[in-house]
């Protein structure tokens, strides 16, 4: 299956467990899912039947509260079987509503803002101090950049030279209260993470192709760590949900549900690579 | 229950327990290449000085950072690093709570915190640069083991000990030389097992860390003057706690003492009360910390002193329990 049909399946998955479980981060979950999919079925060397090899490599998400779309590509790739998802949420599954090493392939604990860049730059700093060449990969949300200790672990990426550490920004422009722009602008971000120390590029966080592009040009620049910036829409592919702050974790009706599972069963645009 | 001389050793030869950490860690980094220490510009208070000169690959300095210093510290041990993260016990455990609850607790990354000139160390400098928190936040969070050694051969043998387990810990200690407690040969040092420093029968002082050797003086000071025989522990470990040591002195001694460098909320002390009461010892029982108030200005000693952490000053509490 190609990507780009690959990532409507993930949409429809994540939607389906939302709707099941009554609760999700709808939004974030959508506008990530295409940096999953590149990430998972064309860059990180991971593997179910050997998930805690030591040189493997591997993908912390800080933004934690989209783990609906980390535990569907997850289950897809074999980490577990799919219907355990029917759990999410539920009492005494272990499939709570942030990730958790419970889970087989889960990396670590989030959910916490502000997390996953230090952790994600301890373990790659780990593997340059053992000589060896695992790359460690970490999404961040655009709302999540206000905690300090991102830029403080942004200090230290880049004073050990990390170009094996490659942070995601999924720059959907939404978050809880309002755009990202309003509650605490970060722009011009790029500037920022570049006087940090680091390589950055833009990239159209859907366009499969762009990710493609970018990650296999890992590290943009030898001895700094890498960020790629993603332009994401929050809520991407369902109409009504795109850039409606109400979707971060709106949960759709059954009405709605099908709607969107309407829209994303339709044939692909022409532009989208069938 | 006789009364086991001891024989205190001259202040000349007492040595602070940070710099017994760091010596230790020298040792075992020499042995163990995946030994690694994490500083946030904390190498001077934490002695690591030669630590850093000696082994430079396995030290990482972050700056002054204390909740990057923990996830970087989380991430480095998630590979199979032995990562002590070494800062200042006021800023590791205030500043980077919720790196310490959620990437070191909860994801169960097996770093050892190491919380340096803990307590009131830093006296004068004052409550910025005091913990006495540390106890009571940690306490509430599951998967972290709590150590407040009370002497050299304390901090030894818990940071030889926990470098070999792979789970979470918690070391704090202070930069004032302790004498050692003299009972190294005799009793060994077991993570979660309290060390019985004296025996007697009236009263037991539980003390931890660097009230341990307080409270040691206080006992030979009631033998001598008042005929009133003590058992002193040293409670090294917070969580979890030895709770058969606690049931046997219950059961022997008439009324019980605590002592902490640490606020009188949520130590060692309540842990003790709690545990007392649930298992219906409702023995005469007090509790020495640092009240709830500004902490006095002053040394580490003169604040000691000034809230009765003391020979004096337990000898004093001990009498009033046991209304001697």
């Amino acid at each position: 299956m190609n990507l780009e049909l690959k990532s409507r399946e993930y949409r429809r998955k994540i939607l389906k467990y939302i709707l099941k479980a009554k609760a999700g981060h709808t939004g974030g979950s959508l506008s990530c899912i295409d940096i999953l999919n590149v990430l998972y079925n064309e860059v990180l060397n991971v593997n179910p039947a050997n998930a805690d090899a030591f040189d493997r490599d591997r993908y912390i998400q800080s933004k934690g509260h989209c783990v609906e779309a980390l535990y569907v590509v997850l289950a897809d790739k074999g980490f577990f079987p799919e219907s355990d998802l029917e759990t999410l949420c539920q009492y005494q599954s272990h499939y709570i509503g942030h990730p958790t090493r419970k889970i087989k392939g889960v990396e670590q604990n989030t959910g916490a803002l502000g997390h996953g860049l230090p952790i994600s730059a301890g373990v790659a700093l780990a593997a340059k101090m053992d000589s060896l060449s695992y790359r460690v990969f970490t999404l961040l949300g655009d709302g999540e950049l206000p905690e300090g200790s991102n830029w403080e672990a942004a200090l230290s990426a880049a004073h050990y030279k990390l170009d094996n550490l490659c942070a995601i920004v999924d720059l959907n422009g939404l978050q809880i209260t309002a755009p990202t722009t309003e509650v605490c602008n970060t722009e011009p971000l790029d500037k920022k993470f570049e006087s940090f120390g680091w390589a950055v590029r833009h990239v159209d966080g859907h366009d499969i192709e762009a990710l493609r592009a970018a990650f296999g040009a890992l590290p943009f620049e030898k001895e700094k760590p890498s960020v790629i910036i993603a332009h994401t829409v929050k809520g991407k592919g369902v109409s009504f949900m795109e850039n409606e702050l109400k979707w971060h974790h709106g949960v759709p009706t059954e009405a709605q549900y099908k709607l969107a599972m309407a829209e994303l069963e339709s044939p692909l645009a022409p532009e989208g690579g069938i | 229950m006789g009364n086991e001389m001891i024989d205190v050793p001259l202040a000349g030869t007492a040595i602070a327990n940070q710099e017994v950490f760091a010596e230790t860690l020298q040792s075992l980094a020499a042995l163990d290449k995946q030994v690694v220490v994490v500083t946030s510009d904390s190498r001077g208070s934490g002695k690591l000085v030669p630590f850093g000169k000696k082994y430079p690959a396995q030290i990482v300095e972050v700056g002054i950072a204390e909740q990057n210093l923990v996830g970087m510290a989380a991430g480095l041990a998630s590979t199979g690093k032995k990562v002590f993260a070494v800062s200042p016990a006021c800023f590791l455990t205030a500043r980077a709570l919720e790196q310490i609850k959620n990437d070191v607790a909860y994801s169960n990354n097996p770093v050892k915190l190491v919380g340096i000139s803990a307590g009131v160390s830093y006296g004068a400098l004052g409550s910025t640069h005091h913990s006495l928190h540390d106890f009571a936040v940690l306490r509430a969070i599951h998967n972290i083991t709590i150590i407040a050694p009370a002497d050299g051969f304390e901090t030894a043998q818990a940071v030889k000990q926990v470098a070999a387990l792979s789970q979470p810990f918690y070391l704090r200690f202070g930069k004032k030389p302790m004498p050692l407690l003299d009972i190294e040969d005799t009793i060994p040092f077991e993570i979660g097992k309290g060390r019985v420093v004296r025996e007697g029968d009236d009263i037991a002082l539980i003390a931890t860390g660097e009230t341990v050797y307080p409270a040691l003086q206080a006992a030979h000071k009631l033998a001598s003057e008042y005929n009133v025989e003590a058992t002193v522990i040293s409670m090294h470990t917070i969580k979890p706690l030895d709770e058969e040591l606690l049931a046997q002195v219950a059961q022997k001694c008439k009324a019980i003492l605590t002592v902490e460098e640490h606020s009188v909320y949520g130590g060692l002390g309540e842990a003790c009360a709690a545990w007392l009461l649930k298992n219906r010892y409702h023995k005469a029982f007090d509790l020495m910390g640092i009240p709830d108030e500004y902490t006095v200005t002053g040394s580490q000693t003169e604040i000691f002193n000034h809230y009765g952490i003391s020979e004096e000053g337990i000898a004093h509490r001990a009498l009033a329990l046991l209304r001697v």
